[in-house]
């Protein structure tokens, strides 16, 4: 038996190990999106600090720590300094159950799911509070439009959610990914694919992303709930707006894509080729396309106006899920496919 | 329910005798190394960051102008409106989640029952929208 100090201290090793790491990802994720988004506009995007720009997310850093702390006088001091950590907590938080490989998973609670769940939910409290902690009025619009269509994604979000559950038989993240192995015919995109479609644009529209993102909207509401922070402040907003982009990629790639799981597994000569690839690369390949995603769509669509964003969650996505929820549990209960066997 | 004779499970414990809560500890510890992570920086800038306050810069924002009157004005209802929606959604969701998972198990009526239910919950959405409920213009 390990001493209780030794014990919790191994705990906040292990914590270190997925947050750090997370913390540069989510660095050089920011330099990938200006990078990325430029090469589709024809720019070369930042290339001046180190080499091709490697530096540019340390001196943004930098640049942003030493700036400034505006503290608007009509603000609420306590609310208007605890939205961004009410931000960024549960975003790192919701990591702990992520499984990264059969056995790399810090905790492998069975409510799993459910706990996801709740902490990609709890982020809306940060943009709330700081909408209404900053006392102005392009902050309260950005944070009032923000909360109705995270609460509107997240009712789509949650009916796909239980259709992984309804194939799975589990809310123990790795069992999910273990119940889809078998080949690439048995990952969930396949018999879900329209629920994986909806978890997805919700996904986009819980981040607040284009083309989802009027609750920043620059043309219209300038920076909406974010629009009274300056310095460090505004930078933990957009590490916390960066890490969920992340947790949602890596989400999807193990509700829909097979987790860790290789691609090749089940095919006679590929599947024996490719077997030497360890699983948590596969799991960071797969993330990392959906990752790109994120910023594929930003350069590609125009944003949304705000009544077109809730008749597409409401009279588009909700619909769609509730059939297909049908859909799915006809398919379990009369045990169709090698799905919902 | 191996349980049901004896005492029921002591807190924490699953009706294996398996200590659930012990599982959260870390996440306990994540959340609030993640808070922390997000104070550390704003402490740090606090410290390091330049300090010259005036009150036209501590002013709220308002594309230059001094602002006209209180930002917390009465908004629209509408907002309001899918908050409750919300509420009753997620609440079927919520329904959902430990049906989903055991509907291997229980059958045929438990498989029709949802079916039913989610008759209902149907139709209160057709009326939701007939109503106009979810129109925003």
């Amino acid at each position: 038996m390990l001493d209780p100090i030794l014990q919790l201290l191994w705990i906040v090793i292990k914590i270190l190990i997925i947050v750090l790491p997370l913390l540069g990802v989510v660095a050089y994720y920011t330099l990938a999106e200006r990078k990325v988004i430029g090469f589709i506009q024809l720019r070369v995007g930042p290339n001046r600090v180190g080499f091709k720009g490697l530096f540019q997310p340390i001196a943004d850093g930098l640049k942003l720590l030493t700036k400034e702390l505006i503290f608007p006088t009509k603000s609420n001091k306590y609310l208007f300094v605890i939205a961004p950590v009410m931000a960024i907590a549960p975003s790192l938080a919701a990591w702990a159950v992520v499984p990264f490989s059969p056995h790399l998973v810090l905790s492998n609670v069975n409510a799993g799911l459910l706990y996801v769940l709740a902490m990609t939910s709890l982020g809306i409290y940060g943009v709330l509070f700081a909408g209404w902690a900053s006392n102005s009025k392009y902050a309260i619009y950005g944070a009032l439009r923000s909360a109705a269509q995270m609460v509107s994604y997240e009712i789509a979000m949650g009916f796909s959610l239980i259709g992984v559950l309804l194939a799975a038989n589990s809310t123990n993240l790795s069992d999910i990914v273990m119940r889809q192995s078998g080949g690439i015919w048995h990952w969930y995109f396949i018999p879900l694919f329209p629920l994986f479609l909806v978890y997805w644009i919700s996904a986009v529209a819980e981040t607040n992303r284009a083309p989802f993102d009027v609750a920043e909207g620059e043309s219209e509401i300038v920076a909406g709930f974010h629009v009274e922070y300056s310095g460090i402040m505004f930078g933990v907003f957009f590490l916390a707006e960066y890490a969920n982009m992340l947790l949602l990629s890596i989400l999807v790639a193990t509700l829909f894509m097979g987790g860790w799981l290789s691609p090749f597994q089940g095919i006679p000569v590929l599947g024996a080729l490719f077997s030497f690839v360890p699983g948590i690369l596969w799991l960071f390949l797969k993330a990392g396309f959906f990752a790109f995603v994120y910023l594929w769509i930003r350069a590609t669509f125009p944003r949304y106006r705000y009544d077109q964003i809730m008749r597409l969650g409401w009279k588009v996505l909700i619909p769609v899920t509730i059939v297909w929820l049908v859909v799915a549990s006809f398919g379990v209960h009369f045990h169709i496919g090698p799905w919902f066997s | 329910m191996q349980n049901r004779a004896g005492s029921s499970p002591a807190f924490g414990t699953n009706t294996l005798g398996e200590n659930v809560l012990e599982q959260y500890f870390p996440i306990l510890i994540f959340l609030l190394i993640g808070a922390a992570l997000g104070i550390a920086p704003i402490v740090l800038a606090w410290i390091v960051s330049l300090k010259r306050p005036d009150a036209q810069k501590l002013a709220p924002y308002e594309c230059g102008f001094k602002e006209f009157e209180d930002a917390r004005l009465p908004f629209d209802v509408r907002f309001y409106l899918v908050a409750i929606l919300f509420i009753l959604f997620d609440l079927e969701t919520a329904f959902f989640i430990p049906w989903s998972v055991v509907l291997r198990k229980i059958g045929s009526p438990g498989f029709w029952g949802m079916m039913i239910f989610l008759t209902l919950l149907v139709v209160g959405f057709v009326y939701e929208w007939k109503r106009g409920a979810l129109e925003w213009e």
